[in-house]
């Protein structure tokens, strides 16, 4: 194992923090496109040394940035984003009608087996794809017409596709997740969607178990068992093991279950980190104390990881993106907090250290493995 | 020829250095100048103004002659004295925080 690349996202800028496979020495990189609100960088699994970002400031747009070569150059690609066919409305926030309106994207998905191959999910919700290497963008528009779109509202933070998962096992079924709309799948490569939040309760809403509406945070899956989910919503802790079908909770004994990011152990597949976030209101960790919880069962039972992180005075946050595994042995855990930390284990979780300690907010973590 | 001025994160992103040097064909235009600008630099599509419909970001500000121009109608004539090249227009972001 050669080592590792963390690609960071922040308020500010990107960051690209290496270390070798022992993960022990930590070298930062950056900041690049400094100023800019890097939303996610992702790297290819079929090319990695192929890299994207989302690079958006209010000020002068959305930019996708490329990179051929790991990141030392970049060249900014095809920003064109535009919503295919009826434009359509969804819900605001006071109950009105407002149209479509491209903001941002969240979240760069590039495919397994093509480097050229990206998905990109974006702020007002929607699903776009590149098949040439970011140069131009397709929306995939049943997703945003499949019939539940006008009730799809704004969660705070934007009305974002945030979560992108494509499964290894089955070609074409792509999942993805809405704050705050809920889950989607489809089965044919994105042309059909329909909404998998059976299950799903969320008290914010006048109807809790209604179809869409949920205010999905993140989900995440291990690999080797694409069908069964984890979900981290608003609040509550979910679990599916049909792909979507239906849900359970397994929040067990968290001391919240409200929180933004969940991980799957890269080689445990039911092995699951939370990040628990003390209210909806209150986004700081229970306590003033910034502590993982694991999971070894999938859920239910949890326990505090907190060897090596704050454990007094800690009002920081972690968003939703902004958690990520590798692929060495052990299996590393890494998150950044709003605080501008981004935090290391090379043990899964049982300590931590500190690879970052005064960057911009921390937006998005990702992690490439290289061999 | 027309001297444009751009803010430093377009500077960045395009690779462009101050005073960016154009020459219109045509009529001297805020959208003329935008679209030979946006055609040496074709990273600035989409930062200035939205690249379908022409509308400027809204934190984006026109300033030439010591005049905020930025909601100067896209045809009108841009002031002679920055046709004539005296005078710069001037591409920045609008004071907003951040």
């Amino acid at each position: 194992m050669q080592g590792v690349r963390v690609l960071v996202g922040t308020r500010k800028g990107a960051f690209i923090i290496h270390a070798d496979g022992n993960r022990r020495q930590w070298r930062i990189d950056g900041p690049l496109f400094g100023g800019w609100e890097i939303y996610h960088l992702a790297g290819s699994p079929a090319d990695p040394q192929r890299l994207y970002a989302s690079q958006a400031s209010d000020w002068f747009g959305q930019v996708i940035q490329r990179s051929d070569d790991g990141g030392a150059t970049w060249a900014a690609v095809g920003n064109d984003f535009s919503y295919q066919g009826e434009v359509g409305q969804h819900q605001w926030y006071d109950g009105s009608l407002r149209p479509w309106t491209f903001k941002r994207i969240w979240h760069l998905e590039p495919a397994a087996d093509d480097p050229d191959t990206v998905y990109a999910g974006a702020e007002d919700a929607a699903l776009f794809v590149s098949r040439d290497g970011g140069h131009s963008w397709c929306e995939l528009p049943g997703l945003r017409q499949h019939g539940t779109g006008r009730d799809w509202m704004p969660g705070a933070g934007g009305m974002c596709l945030h979560t992108i998962l494509l499964n290894p096992a089955r070609p074409g079924r792509i999942t993805v997740a809405i704050s705050a709309a809920g889950s989607f799948r489809s089965d044919d490569h994105g042309e059909t969607w329909k909404p998998i939040n059976r299950g799903l309760h969320s008290e914010q809403l006048p109807e809790p178990g209604a179809e869409v509406g949920h205010c999905v945070h993140r989900l995440a899956a291990h690999p080797s068992q694409p069908d069964t989910l984890f979900m981290q919503k608003h609040w509550d802790v979910m679990r599916s093991d049909d792909g979507g079908d239906s849900w359970v909770e397994v929040s067990g004994n968290l001391p919240s279950d409200f929180g933004f990011p969940i991980a799957v152990h890269p080689h445990e597949p039911q092995t699951i980190y939370v990040v628990p976030i003390k209210s909806d209101s209150e986004h700081y960790p229970p306590e003033g104390k910034l502590r993982v919880y694991r999971s070894r069962s999938g859920g239910r039972d949890w326990e505090p990881l907190s060897h090596g992180l704050p454990q007094q005075h800690c009002y920081v946050n972690v968003l939703r993106d902004a958690m990520a595994v590798d692929q060495c042995d052990p299996g590393g855990i890494y998150f950044g907090t709003t605080g501008g930390q981004v935090y290391a284990s090379n043990d899964g979780g049982d300590s931590w250290q500190t690879i970052a300690a005064h960057l911009p907010a921390v937006l998005s973590v990702e992690v490439q493995t290289l061999n | 020829m027309i001297d444009v001025i751009l803010p430093a994160p377009l500077l960045r992103l395009s690779g462009a250095q101050n005073p960016v040097r154009l020459a219109l064909q045509g009529p001297a235009t805020q959208r003329a100048l935008l679209a030979a600008l946006e055609q040496r630099y074709p990273s600035l599509l989409g930062t200035m103004r939205d690249r379908h419909s022409g509308q400027r970001r809204a934190y984006v500000r026109f300033y030439a002659c010591n005049q905020d121009i930025s909601d100067q109608p896209p045809d009108a004539p841009l002031p002679p004295a920055v046709s004539a090249g005296h005078e710069p227009f001037i591409v920045l972001g609008a004071l907003s925080g951040g």
